[in-house]
């Protein structure tokens, strides 16, 4: 196996430029686990770790290498929020938000509030950069629009982020889960609410028809906040699997919808 | 060849395509001090400290850990000694098989390094990523709160 470790991202770019299918390592924990099931074997590694453009963050700009550790304890409450509900805290001082969007997984909690506050993936290559919206990049479950020779340099949010924030998942435990259904609202005082949900569809799921409603509610009554959960129940499009059954994430993205509108209310 | 500074010292290890440090520090470098209990990052019989930070050794790739500064559970006792985690740990019978121990001693020192008198809570949260099959978490909790209590 070859392994570049380079510390910039112009070194990074040439390695890429290099050998287009190396594979990018960064805290290893999607990666290694592949590697242990014997499902992936890479041949050829870039790894990230000490890219220092990669751990920069500078106001809504997050870099790709930043790890849920510092998220956690950073200023955007929705993001901290699911940074804190993100494996251990041995997961979370290796593991990326770029790690998390490279692996687009169905359950990958940093993506609901991405698709909530619509931010934008950047991404590098040596024939220059790209910017793609969430839904953009995010393809399928476990699929993205990065294309060989290239990564994900880090997350553009927008300049303003709605005042209020809440994200919240569903798990067995409390600790160390994988979700099961996740959710992520927003909400401005004029009563403009986004909600993005997770492991409930292929990719994240904004509720647009929810949103519409709820957003016309300045103060929204005992009633309009059943029919909001109600109405994301209805939107998001779940599938029975090993961890939970259809009608089960069904219902839980509607009570989590209710609690997360409570909160920002 | 990658070069490893583990627990002070140096050393060269070929690892095999993408190997885990795990591996190379039992199967190579003589250090099985740190256990392998899942191989996937979610029982933390693994861990150690990776340049001041507390990870799941499986899921590093030794390749990548070259020139890096690495902690495992053999580097924490001073000689002839046990450190104070394991002081407490013995003091509270908090060992069962043991399996899961090199873990916990590791993610404890690390924590005690870095807030000398965590509370219930602060333990709580940082031996979230260790299991202990035995289901022995009561007694470990009491020999860590207690440490916690005697610092100054
Ligand atoms: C025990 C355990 C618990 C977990 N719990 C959770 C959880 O609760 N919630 C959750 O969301 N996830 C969880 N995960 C999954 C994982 O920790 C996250 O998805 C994490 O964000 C991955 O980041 P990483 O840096 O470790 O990625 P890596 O494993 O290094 O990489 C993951 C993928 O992304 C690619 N990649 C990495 N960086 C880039 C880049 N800059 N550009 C392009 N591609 C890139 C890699 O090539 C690889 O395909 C868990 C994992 C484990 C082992
Ligand atoms: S063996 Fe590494 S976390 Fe279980
Ligand atoms: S003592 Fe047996 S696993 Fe913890």
């Amino acid at each position: 196996m070859d392994i570049t470790r380079p510390t910039d991202l112009a070194g990074v770019l040439d390695a890429l430029d290099h050998d287009p299918s190396a594979t990018l390592l960064a805290g290893g924990t999607d990666l290694m686990v592949e590697v242990t099931y014997g499902w992936r074997r890479p041949e050829s590694v870039v790894a990230l770790r000490r890219v220092a453009e990669l751990a920069t963050w500078e106001g809504a700009f997050i870099g790709a290498g930043v790890t849920w550790a510092r998220i956690e304890h950073g200023p955007v409450r929705g993001l901290a929020q699911a940074a804190r509900t993100v494996g251990s805290p041995q997961i979370r001082n290796a593991g990326t938000i770029g790690g998390n969007l490279g692996t687009a997984s169905p359950a990958g909690d940093g993506l609901p509030f991405l698709a909530a506050v619509d931010a934008s993936v950047v991404l590098a290559s040596k024939g220059g950069r790209r910017t793609l919206r969430w839904d953009q990049f995010i393809t399928g479950p476990k699929q993205n629009a990065l294309q060989p020779g290239e990564l994900i340099v880090g997350v553009q949010l927008p300049e303003h982020l709605p005042h209020r924030q809440e994200f919240a998942k569903v798990g067995a435990r409390n600790a160390m889960v994988i979700s099961i259904a996740s959710a992520c609202l927003v909400r401005d005082p004029g009563g403009a609410t986004r909600i993005a949900l997770g492991s409930v569809g292929p990719i994240p799921i904004r509720a647009r028809r929810a949103e519409e409603m709820i957003s016309a509610e300045r103060h929204p009554s005992a009633a309009a906040i059943e029919e909001f959960g109600r109405l994301v129940a209805g939107e998001v499009s779940p599938i029975t699997d090993h961890r939970s059954t259809e009608s089960y994430r069904r219902h839980a993205a509607g009570v989590l919808a209710r609690r997360l509108l409570e909160r920002c209310l | 060849m990658t070069r490893l500074i583990v627990n002070g010292a140096e050393y060269t290890a070929e690892p095999s395509g993408a190997e885990s440090l795990l591996t190379t520090l039992r199967d190579r470098l003589g250090l099985p001090g740190s256990k392998n209990a899942c191989e996937q990052g979610e029982c933390g019989s693994c861990s150690v400290v990776l340049d001041g930070d507390l990870v799941c050794s499986c899921l590093v790739m030794t390749a990548d850990a070259d020139g890096s500064e690495i902690t495992t559970v053999e580097g924490l006792a001073p000689a002839g000694g046990l450190h104070p985690v394991q002081e407490a740990l013995l003091a509270e019978h908090a060992v069962q098989c043991g399996y899961c121990t090199p873990g916990f001693v590791v993610a404890a020192a690390h924590l005690f390094d870095t807030n000398p008198s965590p509370s219930p809570d602060d333990l709580k949260e940082a031996l979230s990523g260790n299991i202990c099959r035995c289901t022995g978490y009561g007694a470990i909790l009491r020999a860590l709160t207690a440490l916690a209590g005697e610092a100054p």
